[in-house]
């Protein structure tokens, strides 16, 4: 019965949007009165759950899934809420579990709702409020089925410290060889940069930047705050940077704590895209820019004189900071 | 080879959001729609198999009668033929089903979708429909090559991307990267004189009711005004990151 998260994990460590998963399930645990159980995949350290409300792990240990397989992840997932006899399965909103939790929901026989950004407004009927229209809006949705698998938006719920004791157990779920009809053949993966997924604070530019050149004061400015860099459609288009940055409504979608938008004016498209992050900043020399209209800081001046200027203020502020 | 391109009918990118009823419907009035982006990235990619590889494409869609001006545009673009499915969509599980059953029938080779649609973004269909019937899967492909059977797909992961080997018939959830924006097409007079002769087919929704249902809508509450610092006081945009939003 207990509520039952795919907790990622990545290099041997729990990642942060499982520890959101298990603040929101422990939440709903609580309003049910029943547990939060967290499957683990090839992941042996598994403690930092325990400080975010998790009363039980399993883990599953099997070198066949060392790499990411959505259909045999999937599998794995739903065998572990069968055999837990889980109503309410929670997962993130990475690419890895957008991926595989429309397979879960099909085996579970399952009602999903992805995007969920709060808690169930009712647990009976069970219903949970969800963006709509590229986060111009909002539904509220209701699960008629007996199993439920909800996908909660990134950096919509936080972080809730709820430390318990956790029991951990094992799991060899059977696994199937048709499980394995893709096969990955390369990765291909830039070490040591901030991804626009995992980033607290996405430092992006726009045409405003008049050329791919000019660059190199956005990259700066990101790398002083921990950042990854973004653009906007444009820019992506002419090609000043490469398509894996361009966020927005046919982009990637921004949900990070603070989002710095430089010589971007804020197409609606745009907006729609990056409008899930916490605070946004906009840098711009054109006070009617519409992207001010949704800002919650701005500073109406050229970037090529504010972007320098920022970087050594900012250094200043975090080497006194430090 | 045959391709399925399934179509979602959604607003414009550029649409005002609004309701109706009670807040229970989207309001359609002035709305332009237009073939769901990630789809369209899709169909072109498509009409390059059809023109450089020989390959059959049909476009599909669940929805009303008024979604077969979105499906003749597609077929204006280069499709060769056209199924609507006349039933409302009301949720992803049961759209993947109406869309499982068009797949079985047609004996498909490739089954591209958008990974979502900008109406609803469930970003469910195509993995519910690789659910459903038990095929190889891509999803947040921005890249394939067909070569007898066996597919090469690229897949977008946070970060970076992973090449993907997989057998047909296979199951995408595309977007931009399959095509890029400049390939897209727009349909010319000959498209549009041809498309309305090429053969659009009704058929009737099998099966269950929805498995979800939105209740309701809502707008986001309105943004207080913005602050503006002055660009010779960066001091204070850092001050109020730091001590007011509590983000750096």
């Amino acid at each position: 019965m207990s509520i039952l998260i795919y907790a990622e994990s990545a290099e041997g460590k729990i990642k942060k949007v499982a520890l959101e998963l298990a603040s929101y399930a422990k939440k709903v645990a609580a309003s049910m009165g029943t547990t939060v159980t967290a499957v683990t995949i090839n992941n042996s350290d598994n403690t930092t759950l325990a400080a975010y409300g998790v009363d039980k792990v399993i883990n599953i240990t099997n070198d066949k899934l060392a790499n990411f397989s959505a259909k045999a992840y999937a599998d794995v997932i739903s065998q572990t809420a069968k055999k837990e006899g889980t109503q309410i399965v929670l997962v993130s909103s990475s690419t890895d579990s957008l991926y595989l939790a429309p397979l879960v929901a099909v085996t579970l026989e399952a009602g999903y709702v992805s995007n969920v950004v709060a808690l169930p407004e009712s647990t009976s009927p069970f219903r949970v409020k969800r963006t709509a229209f590229s986060n111009k809006a909002f539904n509220i949705t209701e699960i008629a089925t007996a199993v439920k698998v909800l996908g909660i938006a990134k950096n919509s719920f936080g972080l809730v410290e709820n430390a318990v004791t956790m029991f951990e157990e094992t799991f060899a779920p059977t696994l199937n060889d048709a499980d394995f009809g893709i096969q990955v053949e390369n990765i291909e993966k830039v070490s040591g940069k901030v991804t626009i997924a995992d980033a607290e604070i996405v430092v992006s530019a726009g045409r405003g930047m008049k050329g791919p050149e000019n660059w190199g004061m956005i990259e700066e400015l990101a790398t002083v705050l921990g950042a990854a860099t973004a653009c906007s459609k444009p820019v992506s288009d002419i090609g000043w940077r490469p398509h894996s940055e361009h966020v927005g409504q046919t982009g990637k979608p921004v949900a990070s704590n603070l989002y710095i938008a430089i010589g971007i004016s804020g197409a609606i498209q745009h907006i729609a895209g990056v409008n899930s992050s916490k605070v946004k900043v906009v840098i711009n020399t054109d006070p009617e820019a519409p992207f001010f209209k949704v800002a919650d800081y701005g500073v109406v001046g050229d970037a090529f004189t504010v972007v320098p200027q920022l970087i050594e203020k900012l250094k200043a502020f975090k080497s006194s900071n430090s | 080879m045959k391709i399925l391109v399934c179509i979602s009918h959604v607003p414009d990118t550029t649409s005002k959001i609004n309701f109706i009823n009670g807040d229970s419907e989207f309001d359609t009035n002035g709305v332009q729609f237009v073939i769901n982006p990630n789809d369209e990235f899709g169909l072109t990619r498509a009409i390059w198999f059809k023109e450089q590889q020989g390959a059959n494409v049909t476009v599909v869609n669940v929805g009303g009668p008024d979604a077969e001006a979105t499906l003749r545009k597609a077929l204006a673009i280069g499709a060769d033929e056209a199924i609507r499915v006349n039933a409302n969509p009301t949720d992803g599980m049961f759209v993947a089903k109406q869309l499982a059953e068009v797949v079985k029938n047609g004996h498909y080779d490739l089954i591209i979708a958008g990974k979502e649609s900008l109406d609803y973004n469930g970003g469910m269909v195509p993995g519910m429909i690789a659910g459903l019937l038990g095929y190889n899967f891509v999803n947040a492909c921005v890249g394939i090559d067909i070569n007898g059977n066996e597919a090469k797909v690229t897949r977008e992961i946070d970060g970076g991307k992973e090449i993907i080997s997989a057998g047909l018939p296979l199951i995408i959830g595309g977007q931009k990267g399959l095509v890029e924006e400049k390939d897209l097409r727009i349909p010319n007079m000959r498209g549009i004189m041809m498309a309305r002769t090429k053969v659009l087919t009704i058929i009737e929704p099998t099966g269950d009711a929805s498995s979800t249902k939105a209740i309701k809508f809502e707008k986001p509450a309105a943004k207080t005004a913005v602050k503006l610092v002055s660009a010779d006081n960066l001091d204070e945009l850092i001050n109020l990151l730091h001590n007011e939003a509590k983000v750096i």
